[in-house]
């Protein structure tokens, strides 16, 4: 019915695992729907009608940052104007703040990579908000953010996540993969973690029992190869580990940063086919994620019809991605959440950062 | 094979991805890879309106400062400059003001046509059924004298969903589910084919949808007078009927569903004005195999040349992207020219 997909809907149908070749084909298929079809198809063999998310809240330490990812519109130097860093009671009070809602529960740290700050100023912050706030789980720090604790203070990667574990923090979070072909990290990123340094990170805290999430950042200058070559660097490192939770895609804003004038958004054509050929690629990964940031809140319901299970969470204030002409807002309130899912027929569950189900929603 | 109505209400509780492959079969059928859109403009003749509809957010009454009617002059001149711009088509439409009869839209019309080799796709069946009013003359006439004038053919604005159950809660001084029908009926009896249209997200039922579809179907059967069938979901902001915009997920669906639903339908259009172009490109995979209009916006317009190109090449782009071939249409479908 489908011509050369035929065999690529064969394989799908009877859960057998696709080829890097498959991949290249999949992207070059402008039947969307298909598309969408088979990763729905696939998504609710695996994950059933439950959409996780989570009520939680971003603390960016920093953007302050000595990477300066053509990319990025949030780091900045410190001479530049509107950069920040923040000192402990300024993130307890952000925390406090997000802590009136009394389902709060989690914060992600995500940070610029400062100059001046030691690894042990990182961990600090790490320490006091896991006494502080006990009942909060703690995601932190990607990939290069780890990397680079590493090269500053001469401990082993190993270490460095030993003694972040030791304080508390519960999982890593998967952003900075970027696009894990070197050839793109030069042109855009050549100061911070090199692909198999951030794959290492990953490698490393599996192994000692630290969960990880992975990302996409596409829509930028890589081709399509390149990110079927992601996404199998991804999935190999799933077979060995299996301590990947959920796969995010961020498709790249260009707004604000140095590829303004080059690059244009991505289509949501574009967004939807990437999510639907990551479920049906990433045969290995339990979640695919809808990051709502960055799809908006419409195409974000709809990637949940295209092989996505999890919707993130409502984010309390989100800087990094509004610095680069994110439209969608800031926050969501939990309500609007649930409502987005319910919408579609579908579960909500709020859970931890572990995906550990705290609630599920299924009662109106 | 038909689908009845009791069909079409358990069809609609299939999945989004299955409605969209059944809907994208149909199209891919009908017109394969291609995709249109028209260059048109917009004219508003006036904003004075006495329906003050609580889902309209263009009306004025008529001592409000920003009222406002124009000239046959200055009809003239947005006509010339959509002319200059590679318009083929314009839509005139307006308010329902007292203060204008019938000649001085004959008048409009008139001038239009000598002066220019353009389609005049104007006036709602709200506007025909208002003028009849105003004049004390039959429909059928008003219809016959404007066609005499040059009206070529009538948009279907103002259909909203054609169950009176809806209407009387959202716009009981518009037109009636029957009225509305009838002026259409008239229309094509004439030679005049219109399009037909639907607007969600009223808080109606899926049975009310469905029935508002059945009704244009029937009557579809009877003249095979409308050329397209257009679905936008009612955007609650600065009006007073208020209330939340439709998901996208739920528009698609429907989308999906009238390109399955309306068999005798030849165009099924998807609506980037209402949705956004993002989901508007998301449509051509849903059923839709027209984008309407590159509507020459007045800002747009008067950016002059440049910022125009951009709009064509940007919708240009917006279907090539999805891997189909964009055409430039005329208000008849025909392909004027492909990209």
């Amino acid at each position: 019915m489908f011509g050369t997909f035929t065999e690529i809907e064969r394989k799908v149908l009877n859960d057998e695992r696709l080829t890097r070749e498959d991949g290249i084909k999949l992207f070059s298929c402008n039947d969307l729907s298909w598309l969408g079809a088979m990763a729905d198809y696939v998504r609710k063999k695996k994950c059933g009608d439950i959409v996780y998310y989570n009520v939680n809240c971003h603390v960016n330490l920093t953007n302050i940052c000595t990477s300066l990812c053509k990319f990025c519109a949030f780091g900045r130097e410190e001479s530049t104007k509107g950069s920040y860093a923040m000192n402990v009671e300024q993130v307890i009070s952000v925390v406090e703040d997000a802590m009136k809602d009394p389902n709060m529960s989690g914060l992600h740290v995500v940070s610029g990579l400062h100059p001046q700050w030691s690894f042990e100023h990182y961990l600090n912050f790490i320490d006091i908000l896991h006494k502080k706030f006990p009942s909060l789980y703690i995601k932190g720090f990607t990939g290069v953010e780890i990397t680079h604790f590493a090269k500053i203070s001469g401990k082993s990667v190993k270490n460095i996540l030993i003694e972040l574990k030791n304080v508390g923090l519960q999982a890593i979070a998967g952003g900075g993969a970027e696009i894990l072909s070197d050839r793109v990290r030069n042109l855009l990123c050549p100061k911070k973690a090199t692909a198999d340094e951030w794959l290492e990170v990953a490698r490393i805290a599996h192994s000692i029992g630290l969960k990880t999430n992975a990302s996409m950042l596409y829509g930028h200058i890589e081709t399509l190869e390149e990110r079927v070559n992601h996404l199998i660097k991804l999935r190999d490192l799933q077979d060995i580990t299996g301590g990947f939770q959920t796969f995010i895609c961020f498709p790249f804003l260009p707004k604000n940063t140095a590829l303004e004038k080059d690059i244009k958004q991505t289509s949501m054509w574009d967004d939807l086919r990437t999510i639907a050929i990551s479920r049906l690629m990433l045969d290995n990964f339990k979640n695919i994620k809808a990051y709502w940031v960055m799809l908006t809140v419409p195409v974000a319901q709809v990637a949940l019809n295209f092989g996505a299970n999890d919707i993130d969470g409502t984010i309390h204030k989100e800087n990094i991605l509004h610095e680069a002409g994110a439209t969608s807002p800031k926050s969501l309130k939990e309500d609007e959440i649930i409502k987005i899912i319910r919408d579609i027929g579908r579960i909500p569950a709020a859970c931890d950062c572990n995906f550990n189900i705290l609630r599920i929603i299924d009662k109106v | 094979m038909r689908i009845t109505k009791k069909e079409g209400i358990s069809l609609f509780k299939e999945n989004l991805l299955n409605l969209g492959r059944t809907a994208d079969n149909i199209k891919k059928n009908k017109f394969g890879n291609v995709v249109t859109f028209i260059i048109d403009r917009n004219i508003n003749y006036t904003n004075i309106c006495q329906n003050e509809c609580d889902f309209c957010a263009f009306f004025r009454r008529k001592n409000q400062k920003s009222s406002y009617v124009l000239s046959h002059e200055e009809i003239i001149e947005k006509v010339r400059e959509a002319v200059n711009l590679g318009a083929t088509q314009v839509m005139i439409q307006g308010g329902l003001n007292p203060e204008l009869g019938l000649d001085y839209f004959e008048k409009m019309l008139r001038m239009i046509k000598k002066n220019f080799d353009i389609t005049i796709h104007s006036f709602t069946a709200t506007e025909i059924q208002y003028f009849a009013k105003l004049e004390g003359i039959p429909e059928l006439e008003i219809l016959k004298r404007l066609q005499a004038a040059g009206l070529d053919s009538l948009p279907g604005g103002g259909a909203e969903i054609l169950v009176d159950e809806v209407r009387k809660k959202i716009s009981p001084k518009k037109i009636s589910t029957d009225d509305w029908l009838n002026i259409m009926k008239s229309a094509h009896s004439i030679g005049m084919k219109s399009t037909a249209t639907m607007v969600i997200g009223f808080d109606e039922t899926i049975e009310q949808r469905i029935e508002h579809m059945e009704k244009i179907r029937n009557l579809q059967d009877e003249t095979g007078g409308f050329r397209a069938f257009i679905m936008w979901s009612f955007q609650p902001k600065n009006t007073k009927l208020g209330g939340e915009k439709i998901s996208s997920w739920d528009y698609m669906k429907t989308l999906a569903f009238n390109r399955i639903y309306l068999d005798n339908i030849e165009h099924i259009q998807g609506s980037w004005v209402t949705q956004g172009e993002r989901i508007g490109q998301l449509t051509l995979n849903f059923g839709a195999d027209d984008l309407g209009s590159i509507m020459l916006e007045e800002n747009v317009v008067k950016a002059a040349g440049t910022s125009y190109k951009m709009s064509v090449q940007k919708m240009i782009n917006l279907i090539k992207e999805t891997g189909n071939t964009p055409a430039q249409r005329n208000t008849k479908y025909k392909i004027l020219k492909e990209f």
